[in-house]
């Protein structure tokens, strides 16, 4: 049976191949993800450890808490006092300082120089002190005062070489600086597009606004000294705010911010890979159960000759086992060219990650390969177990049908039982207070799997009424997309080829043949190449061939929305897999679309400036003198910033804001309690907090909260002011203070926010001052309201085009679900295709035929997905204030294109199989 | 050899040195070795020779389906062995009709959709005078809205000749129309078959194993070996089998 199992797939490659497709995509972006994330991580952990490799200790400033780190906060530097103690201890070999900061360098086209959204960093040099310098020296000296070394990709990049001079700015407007040298990280020119800056200590110290201070004291034992010693030794004399720790521990804690990143940039992207093999294993289970229905003559033979049942299902489940490990391996390999190709395209986008080569771990190939076999296995269970139903007398009936199963029945009900069982998940999941993050996301998952499956089961219920509906729609839409590409390609492509092949007129053809050319010269290529393969063989290319027409012929539509409607199972099934990716799709556009419209309101309520001052890449936050100098620029009525950073409160870190007294000029609030007047008057201890929060300590007017700072200091704050924030989203943490307490125990306090409003509104002459204002900061910029706006939505938007694109897999995988539908089809129908050409279709009524019903399918598809996308928007948006349901008609009209588009390409091949049938094939019988 | 037609009856549908050879080399078949033949409009002919005779490429080169290595067919006054696919087909849709051994109906049609699907093809509208009169004689009238797998095989091949019919082709090419049918309904089928000839003036070409068949037939050739090597006009079935028997056919 095994060796039957075998021969079976071998003798049907081209099904075999097509089934296995959506797994190998699936897989390949499972294992490409893990290659990526896991090459990422390699690369930043030898960055990390190349920073520490002659250092055995490393003492840093150590923040009240710890820090969470997607909000912005920094540990405080020390007092540079401490490093002549730490080198006086006995145990210590040599001790170096360092700080560092962001610095920036400006190209001579005066712009900061930034490469993607990678970093600027900056820090300080010693070269008396070389073991401890992770930079190398490439060319020209270390920095002396007022100097500074730069990496050899800025360098290179920008046309700067040493001994020319570059603009830095760091916490105060740009310096001049004389380049000194270049340098390398280690041995590698760039680490992910960072730009790199160094200076001496001095230096480094003013420019990063830590006089005096350190960031960071790098330790050596000598010889004979343990590690533990070391540490110990250097705890005796640490003060109050600082912590040591081992090199390699402090490398870890480095990378504990991009690892965290990482996790949830794998996690991210692996649960694409999951949708993609979610949507494979319905175009699996699909094309197996028609395989089987086209089988059932050869099942029944064998059970004539004696195969038991278990037999039967061994067979299918074994070749379902070989596809699977096949198209897994294919999937892990491809998954390696997936994560060069992702690293070629952040490349190309600036954005160079480190990359120290590909990283295959054993986990990679272990999970890719298990969640490849399992995802392919469970997909063939139920066709395995259709198959064993055929009984032996099958084999001698001409057209047997497989026997419904026992259920068959109940399935509508089973299935929609289902969705509803899936529905109640989702809505526990998400309305029922106070369960676990994880409770809930593992209930909306369930829940979601189950309502997807549930709709495609049910489906095929709603096959005739869509069919009917579709019919029109497709015809329409088939005609106005012919009529978009008639003139550049079917008109080209028919001149080209009467051109070269085709009879008539040398005059006419030659002139046609000339247009065409002008008309789509990609296609001049093709037909040339055709004319190149007729002379070198005996391929004789379709001539005369039928000029192009854009009316697809009603005979031919006719038929192919019958064949759509004749299989109600089976065309459900394929348009289930486009449903998933629809509804996926749809429901990332609607939220897409429900949070841009809450986020610009609340920017409109909140924000009652006319300018805001934003970092280049509108989400940085700049230092407090970019503030300051935009003040000074006359015509400014009122300039107020939002600074932020973490503070601990009612024991847990929570994010703090602080607002100076302009505040009230520039910024509005919808106050529960207190007025806007307060938000000015704050001043040591006066705090305003958001509602929830006030309601979650039972805070009202008058109450006391002790707030601690990252650098220790207990605030003893009394509240002022609570205020509603709008449902979009408000800048403000759950604890606002003023600045001036802010800044009195935060190390380098960062404006969040800077917004300011201006005598005569936005106008011209307003715009143009606020921009020489900011020359010597050329990372900032300044935004009229409605900019600032839409350039906060871009982020949003932004994102959702990486979802579309991430989604557009699972379509892809989808489009050959159609694909092997049809082949499948196609060679099932073959007889009836022969009786059609015999009777008098044409070939080119055969494809559209063929097109229309995989059209048709797809829009089907389309229809339930965008439906069931809408609701699950819907959903989500009861649930979450910050989103409104707001049905996003322009996307959905192009999703709608988007599925007659897969329609039209997944029908391309299998049509022009079908027209290439002979229709003698009708009149031949076995 | 080119055998004519006995009577003065003119031809729709002309043969000339018809050889089709498949495959090359030693493999090469020689299904048909040069055979000339006219077909008389508004006649049945029937072609028999035992299996591998050649006769069923014969009807598909006749019908445009298949292309012979050498000769010609002129179907009404038009050369087919040259034209392109497409002419080809559109050529099938206005002078050719098919009746198939398995019927061939399309499952998700109804009776009246098969009937009409030549004509749909062809995007004209049917005359419902004859359509009429069309499935009243072929015993449809009540069937009309059932499909395929509603009807009986008889009953299927009736609407496989009435979608014959529909288009008024030039000539009729059956392929062992009663191949698959119990004897009783191989009867009725046969007698409407002829019905059509007599009553529409219908050409059709039949091809059978069948000597009951051939006997409903104004003319049958006899083939042997791509080649014809009988041919008789309207005779008994006692006879036929006769004439298989002298000449080893069977």
């Amino acid at each position: 049976m095994i060796r039957f199992a075998l021969r079976g797939m071998l003798g049907r490659k081209l099904r075999t191949a097509l089934t296995a497709i959506g797994v190998v995509l699936g897989v390949a972006l499972v294992s490409g993800t893990f290659v990526l994330t896991d090459s990422i991580s390699s690369a930043f952990d030898s960055i990390f450890s190349e920073n520490y490799k002659n250092t055995d200790a490393a003492i840093t400033g150590k923040s009240a808490f710890e820090l969470s780190q997607d909000t912005p906060g920094v540990a405080p530097p020390f007092a540079e006092s401490l490093l002549p103690t730490v080198q006086g201890l006995p145990e210590v070999e040599a001790a170096g300082g360092a700080v560092a900061g962001e610095a920036q360098l400006i190209g001579r086209d005066g712009k900061a120089i930034v490469f993607g959204g990678a970093p600027n960093l900056g820090f300080s040099v010693d070269p008396e002190l070389p073991q401890f310098n992770s930079l190398t020296l490439v060319g020209g000296a270390w920095p002396a005062a007022g100097e500074v070394v730069i990496d050899t990709k800025t360098a290179a990049e920008k046309g700067f070489k040493a001994g020319d001079t570059i603009g830095v700015q760091a916490r105060g407007p740009i310096q001049r600086m004389r380049i000194s040298g270049l340098v390398e990280f280690g041995a590698v020119s760039s680490i992910g597009g960072a730009t790199l800056a160094g200076f001496d200590i001095p230096t480094a110290q003013k420019l990063f606004d830590k006089e005096g201070k350190l960031d960071q004291i790098l330790l050596s034992g000598k010889d004979g000294v343990s590690e533990q010693q070391l540490l110990d030794s250097v705890r005796t004399v640490l003060p109050a705010g600082t912590q040591v720790r081992s090199a390699a521990d402090q490398a870890a804690e480095d990378a504990r911010g991009t690892s965290g990143f990482l996790d949830f940039f794998r996690t991210f992207l692996l649960v694409f890979g999951g949708v993609a093999l979610f949507v494979g294993s319905f175009v699996i289970a699909n094309s197996l159960s028609i395989t089987i229905a086209q089988r059932t003559r050869e099942f029944a033979t064998l059970r004539t000759l004696g195969a038991s049942r278990r037999q039967l299902l061994g067979t299918v489940v074994l070749e379902a086992l070989v596809t699977g490990l096949l198209a897994s391996v294919v999937g892990l390999f491809l998954g390696l060219g997936i994560a060069t190709a992702l690293f070629n395209i952040f490349d190309a986008v600036g954005l160079t990650l480190p990359n120290n080569g590909l990283e295959f771990r054993p986990r990679t190939v272990v999970v890719a390969l298990l969640v490849g076999v399992l995802v392919t296995l469970v997909a063939s269970l139920r066709p395995a177990v259709r198959a064993t139903r055929v009984p032996p007398i099958a084999a001698v009936r001409e057209g047997a049908q497989l026997p419904p199963g026992r259920f068959h029945r109940y399935r509508p009900l089973g299935a929609a039982l289902l969705a509803v069982a899936g529905v109640a998940l989702t809505v526990t999941g998400l309305f029922v207070e106070g369960a676990s993050t994880t409770v809930v996301l593992v209930l909306l998952l369930i829940g979601v799997l189950m309502i997807f499956i549930g709709i495609a089961l049910f489906s095929s219920r709603l096959v005739r009424p869509l069919a009917a509906v579709a019919n029109p729609v497709a015809r329409w839409s088939v005609i106005a997309l012919s009529v978009l590409v008639w003139p550049l390609f079917s008109l080209p492509y028919w001149l080209l080829r009467r051109g070269v092949w085709g009879p008539g007129a040398g005059a006419r053809r030659v002139g046609g043949f000339v247009l065409g050319a002008v008309l789509n010269p990609l296609l001049l290529l093709v037909v040339l190449a055709m004319a190149v393969r007729r002379r070198l063989s005996s391929w004789q290319p379709e001539w005369p061939a039928e000029f192009p027409g854009v009316i697809p012929e009603r005979p031919a539509t006719s038929i192919g929305g019958e064949n759509s409607r004749r299989d109600p199972h089976r065309t459900s099934s394929t348009a289930a897999a486009l449903m998933i990716g629809l509804a996926l799709v749809t429901l990332v556009a609607t939220l897409g679309a429900g949070i841009i419209k809450p986020f610009e309101d609340a920017v409109d309520r909140i924000f009652s400036g006319d300018y805001a001052i934003v970092a280049q890449n509108n989400f940085s936050p700049l230092p407090p003198t970019v503030a300051t100098a935009v003040g000074d620029v006359p015509g400014v009525e009122a300039v107020s910033s939002v600074r932020g950073g973490q503070g601990r409160a009612f024991d847990e870190t929570i994010l703090i804001t602080a607002v100076d007294t302009q505040a009230p000029q520039v910024l509005r609030f919808d106050w529960e309690s207190g007025s806007q007047q307060v938000l000015g008057e704050l001043g040591a201890n006066g705090a305003i907090v958001d509602d929830e929060y006030a309601t979650a300590h039972n805070l009202q007017l008058g109450s006391p909260i002790t707030l601690q700072t990252v650098s220790g200091t207990n605030l003893a704050l009394t509240v002022r002011g609570i205020f509603k924030p709008p449902a979009g989203g408000s800048p403000f943490g759950n604890v606002t203070i003023s600045t001036t307490a802010f800044d009195a125990t935060s190390p380098q306090p960062q404006n969040l926010y800077t917004f300011l409003s201006m005598s005569g509104g936005v106008t011209d002459a307003n715009t143009q001052a606020l921009n020489d204002a900011l020359q010597s900061f050329p990372n900032a910029k300044a935004q009229t309201r409605d900019q600032f706006k839409d350039a906060q939505s871009d982020s949003v938007r932004s994102l959702l085009n990486v979802l579309y694109v991430l989604l557009a897999l699972s379509v892809v995988v989808s489009l050959f679900g159609i694909v092997n539908t049809l082949v499948l089809t196609v060679f099932e129908r073959t007889r009836e295709l022969g009786m059609l050409r015999a009777i008098g279709l044409t070939r080119r009524q055969v494809k559209r035929m063929i097109r229309h019903e995989s059209v048709i399918t797809a829009l089907i598809g389309a229809v339930i997905g965008i439906v069931l996308g809408l609701a699950l928007a819907m959903l989500l948006a009861a649930r979450l204030e910050e989103i409104t349901f707001a049905v996003p008609s322009s996307q959905l009209v192009v999703f709608a294109v988007v599925a007659v588009l897969v329609g039209i390409f997944a029908a391309i091949w299998p049509a022009r199989r079908a027209a290439r049938l002979n229709p003698l094939e009708a009149l031949q019988y076995e | 050899m080119e055998i004519g037609d006995v009577q003065d009856v003119p031809a729709v549908a002309v043969a000339k040195d018809l050889v089709r050879i498949y495959g090359e080399g030693d493999t090469a078949v020689h299904a048909l070795r040069g055979v000339g033949v006219e077909i008389a409009s508004g006649r049945l002919t029937a072609v028999m020779g035992p299996s591998g005779s050649g006769k069923s490429t014969l009807m598909h080169i006749l019908a445009g389906l298949d292309k012979p290595t050498s000769g010609s067919v002129i179907i009404d006054g038009t050369e087919i062995t040259t034209l392109g696919d497409d002419a080809l087909t559109k050529l099938r849709r206005k002078h050719i009709g098919f009746i198939f051994q398995f019927f061939n109906l399309l499952p998700m049609l109804t009776a009246r959709d098969n009937v009409l699907l030549p004509l749909t093809i062809a995007g004209e509208k049917p005359d419902d005078g004859f359509f009429d009169d069309l499935v009243a004689r072929v015993g449809l009238a009540d069937r009309l809205t059932h499909r395929p797998a509603e009807l009986s095989g008889g009953q299927q091949q009736r609407v496989a000749i009435a979608r014959a019919l529909v288009s008024r082709p030039t000539v009729i090419f059956a392929d062992e129309p009663t191949g698959n049918l119990d004897s009783k309904t191989s009867g009725e089928i046969l007698e409407l078959m002829r019905g059509s000839v007599d009553e529409y003036g219908q050409t059709t070409v039949m091809v059978t194993h069948d000597a009951r068949a051939a006997a409903m037939a104004d003319r049958v050739l006899f083939l042997a070996d791509g080649q014809i090597v009988k041919e008789t006009g309207r005779t008994s079935q006692h006879e036929i089998l006769q004439i298989i028997d002298t000449l080893d056919l069977s």
